[in-house]
């Protein structure tokens, strides 16, 4: 039957059958997620196969997973931002200013646990000023969060002086917020599996992919549409300001060239390998997990090869581009494939 | 004749110096499909925010189910069961079909937050057999369907929502070829059968309008102008009407 609409009597949408059983997990992952995970895993095998006795070692997992927590903790926000078809350019310097914050805090007599805490909320509320000031007065998300990027930028200059700082030692604090060696991407594991639970299975999830799927449906369906673009630019910048802190401590020094655009758009790369599109309203944070991870094994293969480091920036950018070519293609693909 | 749902009596609206509805009397009950045609600028779009809650009239009033009442707002309209399907559809690409059933009424599992999934599919996938619409699946995300599959399933959205008395579909069947307009046609006929809700359809195409519906007004420079149950009028005659207007215009 090729007409949409039938008969009342004979009409019936599919066999009333039971979903397939697992629908719930197999619905957190979609072939994109899939794809690139293939291409990790290769990945992963022509570089232990290449690149000498180096690459399979604990020691050079241990490398692999540092480089990947940043990345994947600031990519899991940036994907609920760029979900809501936004984005956040200032998150990168959030992950600069808040262990300048935390040691504010520390160095005048509050505990440090405590000080984190804060310092992780100060971050959250730059988030809140992103997204108030892009709702209320309609100024785009590029714009807005570029010059909280520069302004950000600044203060972390200004309160650093310019230099590093040691990070607090002898805590058990200092261990859970990246002291122990795995901790860091440990934090990122988790954040990435909450906020995927979060993107997929709440309510809140849904609001934010029809936020940016399609603004004006989804506040003439009653989703208060700036109120979910406020809480994803808090919760981006939150969790940039914990990967900043996590980062810090697991080095050792609080040093204000961290993060910045660097950071921030590797957290972008990493979603849109991901799948993530960047005109909003679908993206996944398994996926800007795997993508975060794609780069980590890229950027240390290359490394332990001797490749020169420019040589990455070529591989990062192609796989944007293919990824993004990818996304659309595989979109079209489907709308004729669902037409027929 | 069925009961009632909606009467407009004399509502006016002005917009500074244009007067865009001077005096509109109309009336649809349960069961009943009421088309409304007219040329752009007649007014069409202002009555039909004034029946959706989204503009309050200048005077006049409204009177829903035996009861004046005055609607503050959409919300407010949607929570007495007045339903409108905007021509924009409200609809999210990227999320499947009964997703978009229940967009921003969505059955979590009380009191956690998670989605209740399966039960939105056994819903949605009802909901849709009750009205005979049938799409390949509830799961297939709404970007991948047809205009006509996604103008049904935004009818269903607002018909399934529950309390719908009063449907307002503005202009379904705008940029839609003859088979997939001729399937929103049939859906409205089958909800029409049920009987249990008011239609009112904003409409271009007069030949489809006369179909479907039970009475056809016309609406010309802010008034009802012509006003006839669907038998007793004509293709013929409504477009003579629409042209008279032009030739006046024209002076020809």
């Amino acid at each position: 039957m090729t007409d949409a609409l039938t008969d009342k009597r004979s009409g019936r949408t599919e066999p009333g059958g039971e979903p397939p059983r697992g629908g719930f997990w197999l619905g957190l992952i979609r072939v994109k997620e899939l794809s690139i995970l293939v291409v990790t895993i290769a990945v992963a095998i022509y570089f232990s196969l290449t690149s000498g006795p180096g690459f399979s070692t604990p020691a050079n997992y241990h490398t692999i997973a540092q480089y990947v927590a940043p990345w994947a903790i600031v990519g899991a926000g940036e994907v609920m931002v760029l979900i809501c078809g936004q984005i956040d350019l200032s998150a990168g310097f959030v992950f600069t200013l808040s262990p300048f914050v935390l040691m504010l805090f520390y160095n005048n007599g509050v505990p440090l646990f405590l000080a984190v805490i804060l310092a992780v909320a100060v971050s959250a509320a730059i988030g809140v000023v992103n997204g108030l000031v892009h709702t209320i007065f309609g100024l785009s998300a590029f714009i807005t969060t570029l010059g909280m990027a520069f302004l950000l930028w600044g203060l972390s200059l200004i309160i650093s002086g310019g230099s590093p700082v040691s990070a607090p030692t002898g805590s058990w604090v200092v261990s859970v917020f990246g002291g122990w060696g795995w901790s860091e991407f440990l934090w990122a594991v988790v954040i990435v599996a909450v906020m995927q639970v979060v993107l997929s299975t709440t309510r809140f999830g849904i609001a934010t992919q029809a936020t940016g799927g399609n603004p004006i449906g989804a506040a003439e369906s009653g989703i208060r549409t700036n109120r979910v673009k406020v809480v994803c630019f808090t919760i981006v910048a939150g969790l940039s300001g914990l990967a900043g802190i996590l980062q810090g401590t697991r080095v050792g020094s609080y040093d204000p060239t961290n993060g910045g655009f660097n950071t921030m758009f590797f957290g972008v790369a990493a979603a849109v390998i991901g799948g993530t599109a960047l005109l909003g309203g679908s993206g996944t944070v398994i996926g800007a997990f795997l993508g975060a991870l794609l780069l980590g094994l890229v950027y240390d293969g290359f490394n332990l090869t001797g490749i020169s480091a420019n040589g990455f920036y070529v591989v990062l950018g192609a796989a944007i581009l293919i990824a993004a070519l990818l996304n659309v293609y595989l979109s079209v693909i489907r709308k004729r494939l669902g037409r027929q | 004749m069925s009961e009632e749902v909606m009467r407009v009596e004399h509502v006016s609206k002005s917009f500074g110096p244009v007067q865009a509805l001077s005096d509109i009397n109309l009336s649809v009950s349960r069961g009943q499909i009421l088309g409304l045609i007219g040329d752009n600028g007649a007014g069409k779009s202002t009555l039909i925010k004034i029946l959706t809650g989204y503009h309050q009239p200048d005077g006049g009033r409204l009177v829903f189910e035996g009861q004046p009442v005055q609607l503050k707002s959409v919300t407010h309209a949607r929570s007495l069961g007045i339903e409108t399907v905007f021509q924009d559809l409200a609809m999210i690409n990227d999320l499947p079909v009964y997703l978009n059933l229940h967009l921003n009424k969505e059955l979590v599992h009380k009191p956690l937050p998670f989605l209740r999934r399966r039960e939105m599919k056994r819903r949605a996938r009802e909901a849709l057999d009750a009205i005979g619409i049938n799409i390949p699946s509830v799961t297939a995300e709404v970007g991948q369907l047809s205009g006509g599959q996604r103008q049904a399933i935004a009818v269903a959205r607002s018909v399934y929502s529950g309390n719908a008395k009063l449907l307002l579909l503005d202009e379904p069947l705008a940029a839609m070829g003859a088979k997939e307009g001729g399937l929103i046609l049939r859906l409205l006929a089958q909800l029409k059968q049920r009987g249990d809700i008011a239609i009112i359809l904003i409409a271009h195409n007069y030949s489809q309008v006369v179909d479907v519906c039970d009475r056809v007004n016309l609406l010309q420079h802010g008034e009802i102008t012509f006003d006839k149950a669907s038998k007793e009028t004509s293709v013929s005659e409504l477009l003579e009407l629409v042209h008279a207007e032009y030739r006046v215009n024209t002076g020809t």
